[in-house]
């Protein structure tokens, strides 16, 4: 390792705040980059199924009146 | 070969083995992210005139390069979408641009940051930076003209033609460091001569690239997923699928 303590690493001789900070949005953005379309298709998927349980519950309606009749 | 370019073009299979290939590979992603970001900011030495904020370059420069990929890749799929009048093309090109925003803005926000120790100021409206806030603004327009459209094949139409037009400024931003000296330093990784950057410091950065390589074909396919399933909503296999797995939440 290039640095003798923690304390060092994160100050990184004046540098610290700049590298940490670079690292700290990239690990924002790889968060986004994969948590956001899983998130997203989660979304789509739950409305998607709630359509298709309302279209099933419906035509389970339909179906005992369309015998007794 | 035509067979699997075919297949590309179906929807089911796509989602398919894409759920097969990300099993593996975001694993992957992600153990070379933390390798190659420990490794770039405790392990590889610092750099003799910069000091520690070098350090900054193990996310800049795959940030960068994957950034200029991923609009090959997108300008690609919007050709064969126009072309081959291809949905899953379509799908691949309105996926890219979210990414290829994100990674744009990191590149752009991470030299920002690099540049205040270095150069002294946050920005310079130099040819590389300002060739690339015009890659950030064309990602960004993608997205927009596909919001603005209610017509989805008079999107993908718009959306392929911007891309096609946009990638004009990719050759401008690869040689803008050649073509116009000024604060931004030239490539440091060379594929026709000897790189000038230390092997103990290139090894990292090598591994960055892969893992943002590895990143941006993750993003690709789960943002295609959702894409897929979007559309697809109302066909027989979606149906099935969101009723199968709404069974197995529900057990």
């Amino acid at each position: 390792m290039q640095f003798d303590s923690l304390a060092a690493a994160l100050a990184m001789n004046g540098h610290g705040g700049y590298v940490w900070s670079v690292y700290l949005i990239a690990a924002l953005v790889v968060v986004f980059l994969l948590l956001g379309p899983v998130l997203r298709s989660r979304r789509i998927m739950l409305e998607r199924l709630g359509q298709l349980r309302r279209e099933q519950a419906a035509q389970n309606k339909e179906v005992p009146l369309a015998s007794g009749s | 070969m035509w067979s699997f370019f075919h297949k590309l073009g179906s929807p089911p299979w796509l989602y398919a083995i894409s759920g097969k290939i990300l099993q593996w590979l975001l694993p992957v992603t992600l153990l070379l992210l933390a390798v190659g970001a420990v490794w770039g900011l405790l392990y590889a030495p610092a750099d003799f005139r910069q000091g520690n904020s070098y350090r900054i370059i193990f996310v800049h420069v795959p940030a960068s390069v994957v950034a200029l990929a991923g609009y090959y890749v997108m300008a690609t799929a919007g050709a064969i979408s126009l072309i081959w009048k291809m949905k899953m093309a379509d799908v691949a090109m309105r996926s890219c641009a979210p990414i290829g925003a994100a990674l744009t803005f990191l590149a752009l926000l991470s030299g920002a940051v690099w540049g205040k120790p270095t150069w002294g100021t946050w920005w310079i409206w130099d040819a590389r930076v300002t060739s690339m806030l015009v890659l950030f603004f064309l990602y960004v327009g993608v997205i927009s003209l596909y919001e603005a459209f209610d017509n989805e094949v008079a999107a993908a139409r718009a959306c392929a033609v911007l891309s096609l037009v946009g990638t004009v400024n990719i050759p401008i931003i690869y040689k803008s460091v050649d073509w116009w000296y000024s604060l931004h330093q030239p490539a440091s990784i060379k594929f026709t001569e000897e790189s000038s950057m230390h092997s103990d410091m290139l090894a990292p950065l090598l591994l960055m690239i892969v893992a943002f390589y590895c990143l941006f074909i993750c993003s690709l396919l789960l943002y295609m997923r959702g894409e897929i399933l979007r559309r697809e909503g109302t066909t027989h296999w979606v149906r099935k699928l969101l009723l199968d797995a709404g069974d197995a939440h529900a057990v």
